[in-house]
C-alpha cells in the first residue's frame, strides 16, 4: 500500500469550498425556480400593499404623536423580514426534497466535516433571503425611502445575519421531518405567529403581547431594522431597544440556531435512508 | 486530515490509480482477524447490526480482494442493504469492523469515505442541475477543485459517453443516462474502490450491459475495486466473487463457477402431488437422498441424467407430473446452502 497510495488519499477537502459548493447550488436552483421567487416575494409586497391600504385610515402608533409613522411605513420593515422569513424558511426545508430525491445521502458519505455542508445549506439560504430583501427594499426608494451607503451596509448586514439566523431556525426543524406538509403545518402555528408577535405588524405596548414580543429573539431583528431605515428617534418613540441590543441579540439568535443545526445533523435519523 | 505533503507532487493531474496486475488475496476466511493482506481492499470482521430487536446482520466475516468485482447476492431482507450502508458510512457500525484499503472505516471514517466511491440505488442526482453541474458540485466534496476538477469532469463525461449530455438537466434524462451519470459522480476523485448498491434496478437490458462494460472497464484501466448488492441470480453470475447473504449471516463465498461446483451435479426436479412418498421411494430404492422444496421433489446426484429412467420405473404410476433435469444455477446454490428458494418470503422479513 505503501509504494502506490490511492489518488483519492492524495486529494485534500477543503471546507470553505465545501461550504461554497453546496450555497452555490442553493443558488442555482433557486433561480432556475421561478415559481419560489415569484413566491417568496409576491406574498408579502401583496400584503404590504393591501394592509396598508386597508388598515392605513384607522391605524394610529399607541402613545405616539401624530408625526409618527403611517402604517405603510410602519409596516415596511415587518413586510422586509416577512421576505426574509418566509426565504430562509422555504430554501432550507428543500432539505427534505434533498432527502428524499437522495442528494442528501450522497453529501452525507462524503468525507466532508458535518459543520460545513450545514453552513453550505444556511449561506444559501442566506443569501437567497437577502437577496429578495434587497429586491424589495429597492421598491422603498419610490415610497421615499432614503439612506446613505453605510446605512445600506448596516441595513444589509443585520438581514444577513437574521436571515441566518431563520436558516438556521428552518434547518433545525426540517432535519427530522419526512414531509414538507409537515413543515406548513409548523410554519402556521409557529413560525407566522413569531412573526405576527415581533412587533413586524403592529405594535404590541402593553400586557402579555408585550412580554411575548420582548422574549422573541425575530422581535429585536424587526426592531433593529425598523430603527437602520427610519431613525433611533422613531425606535425611542416607539419604545423599541436600542440598536446595540438588536445587533447583539440578532447575533447570539443567529449562533445559537446555526449550532443547534449543526448538531441535530450529527444525529441520524432513519429518513437518511432511503 | 489527509497528507498535505503528498499533494504537492499532483497538483496539475490525477495520478493513475493503481495498474496492478491482479494477484489473488487470500480468499479463506481467515480466522485471524487482523491479518490485512497488501492485496485486500475491505475486510469486514464481526460485522453486526441491529434495528431495534430485527438482527439485519449478525456477525459478518469476508475480505474483498482488490481489483475483483465482488457481488452482495441475497434476497430482499437478506443484510445486503444494511451491509452496503456501513460500508458507504452512511450509517454507523455497531460492532464488528470494516477495514478499506487498511483504513479503519469505523475510528477514521473520513479517511475511509475518500477511499470509496459510492453509488446508491436511489438516485443522488441533483435534478435541477445539469450533468455538468452535478460534477461540478461533487468534487468540492472530495477535495477536488480547479482545474483537477475540470479534467476529471471532462475525462468522465468523455469516458462514460456524455459529453454532449454535460449541459442537459438531469431531469431529461433517461434512467440509462441517469445512472451513468451516478457512476461518474461517484468515479469522480478516482476512488480505489468503488461500491454499488443494486446498480441495475429500473435499468433496461441495454443499459444493464453497458454498466456491465463500464464495470469492467474501470476494473481492467484502473484496477477499481467494485463490490456491488445485488438480488438478481443472473447479474451476480457477472462478479468474480460472490458472497451470499441470507437472513444477515453469509451462507456462501466463492466464485459462480466453484459456487456451482459445490451444489454436486445437475438437479433433477419431480413436480409432483405425493412428494413425500416419492422421497422415501427414492431413498428406499437406490439410496439418494432427496429434498422437499416448495412442494416439488429436488434431488442433486452426479450424473443426474443416468437416474432418470431408473427413478421414473421405480415411482408408482401417475405421480409425476413433470420431470425436469437442469444444470446447477446459483438459486441451486442458494437452495443448497439455506434450504429454502432464493424467493420466499418468510413471515417477518421486511426490507432492510
Amino acid at each position: 500500500m505503501t509504494d502506490r497510495p490511492p489518488s483519492a488519499a492524495l486529494l485534500v477537502v477543503q471546507p470553505w469550498r465545501v461550504v461554497a459548493t453546496l450555497a452555490g447550488r442553493e443558488l442555482t436552483r433557486f433561480f432556475r425556480q421561478r415559481n419560489r421567487v415569484i413566491g417568496a416575494l409576491g406574498q408579502p409586497l401583496l400584503f404590504w400593499l393591501l394592509f396598508s391600504a386597508g388598515l392605513g385610515p384607522s391605524f394610529r402608533m399607541p402613545g405616539a404623536a401624530d408625526s409618527s409613522l403611517s402604517f405603510g411605513q410602519y409596516f415596511f420593515p415587518g413586510t422586509v423580514v416577512l421576505i426574509v422569513l418566509f426565504t430562509s424558511i422555504f430554501a432550507t426545508i428543500s432539505i427534505i426534497e434533498d432527502r428524499r430525491e437522495g442528494f442528501l445521502q450522497s453529501v452525507l458519505v462524503a468525507p466532508i466535516p458535518r459543520w460545513a455542508m450545514v453552513l453550505g445549506k444556511l449561506l444559501g439560504g442566506t443569501c437567497i433571503a437577502v437577496i429578495q430583501a434587497v429586491l424589495f427594499l429597492a421598491l422603498g426608494w419610490f415610497a421615499g425611502l432614503r439612506c446613505d451607503g453605510l446605512e445600506l451596509l448596516a441595513i444589509v448586514g443585520l438581514l444577513f445575519v437574521l436571515s441566518l439566523a431563520l436558516t438556521g431556525l428552518g434547518f433545525v426543524i426540517a432535519w427530522r421531518l419526512d414531509s414538507t406538509q409537515g413543515f406548513h403545518a409548523i410554519m402556521s402555528v409557529f413560525l407566522m405567529p413569531m412573526w405576527l408577535l415581533s412587533g413586524a405588524f403592529f405594535p404590541a405596548s402593553e400586557g402579555v403581547l408585550y412580554w411575548v414580543t420582548r422574549f422573541n429573539p425575530l422581535s429585536y431583528g424587526v426592531a433593529g431594522l425598523r430603527q437602520l431605515l427610519y431613525s433611533t428617534e422613531v425606535g425611542a418613540a416607539h419604545a423599541l431597544p436600542s440598536l446595540a441590543v438588536c445587533w447583539s441579540v440578532t447575533v447570539l439568535f443567529a449562533v445559537v440556531t446555526f449550532v443547534a443545526s449543526w448538531r441535530v445533523s450529527a444525529q441520524r435519523i432513519s429518513g437518511d435512508l432511503l | 486530515m489527509f497528507r498535505k505533503s503528498s499533494t504537492k507532487a499532483n497538483t496539475s493531474s490525477i495520478p493513475p490509480v493503481i495498474n496492478a496486475p491482479r494477484i489473488p488475496c487470500d480468499l479463506n476466511l481467515s480466522s485471524d482477524r487482523h491479518m490485512t493482506s497488501v492485496d485486500t481492499a475491505i475486510a469486514v470482521s464481526g460485522l453486526t447490526h441491529r434495528y431495534g430487536t430485527r438482527t439485519a446482520l449478525a456477525g459478518l466475516e469476508l475480505s474483498i480482494c482488490r481489483g475483483e468485482i465482488f457481488a452482495i447476492l441475497g434476497p430482499n431482507g437478506g443484510g445486503k442493504t444494511t451491509f452496503f450502508r456501513l460500508l458507504s458510512t452512511l450509517i454507523p457500525l455497531q460492532a464488528g469492523s470494516i477495514s478499506i484499503l487498511g483504513v479503519d472505516a469505523g475510528r477514521e471514517s473520513r479517511r475511509a469515505q475518500a477511499l470509496i466511491g459510492v453509488v446508491f440505488q436511489a438516485p443522488s442526482l441533483d435534478k435541477k442541475l445539469t450533468v455538468s453541474e452535478n460534477l461540478r458540485h461533487q468534487g468540492p466534496l472530495y477535495g477536488l477543485s480547479g482545474a483537477r476538477l475540470q479534467s476529471a469532469h471532462d475525462r468522465l463525461l468523455d469516458r462514460l459517453g456524455l459529453t454532449d449530455r454535460a449541459a442537459d438537466l438531469v431531469e431529461t434524462l433517461s434512467g440509462g443516462l441517469r445512472r451513468r451519470v451516478e457512476l461518474a459522480k461517484g468515479l469522480l476523485h478516482q476512488p480505489p474502490v468503488l461500491i454499488l448498491d443494486e446498480p441495475s434496478t429500473g435499468l433496461d437490458p441495454g443499459a444493464r450491459s453497458d454498466l456491465w462494460k463500464y464495470l469492467h472497464e474501470i476494473r481492467e484501466q484502473d484496477g477499481v475495486t467494485v463490490v456491488l448488492t445485488t438480488h438478481l441470480l443472473e447479474e451476480a453470475e457477472k462478479a468474480d466473487r460472490i458472497a451470499i447473504l441470507d437472513e444477515g449471516q453469509l451462507v456462501a463465498l466463492d466464485t459462480p463457477d466453484a459456487l456451482r461446483a459445490t451444489v454436486g451435479g445437475e438437479t433433477i426436479t419431480i413436480e409432483t402431488d405425493h412428494p413425500d412418498t416419492i422421497v422415501s421411494q427414492i431413498q428406499a430404492r437406490h439410496g439418494l437422498t432427496a429434498s422437499v422444496i416448495d412442494g416439488a421433489v429436488r434431488l442433486e446426484v452426479p450424473s443426474a441424467h443416468t437416474w432418470i429412467a431408473r427413478i421414473v420405473e421405480s415411482l408408482p404410476v401417475g405421480h409425476i407430473r413433470a420431470l425436469t433435469l437442469r444444470k446447477p444455477t446459483l438459486e441451486d446454490v442458494f437452495i443448497a446452502k439455506t434450504g429454502h428458494r432464493f424467493w420466499t418470503d418468510t413471515e417477518g422479513r421486511r426490507h432492510d
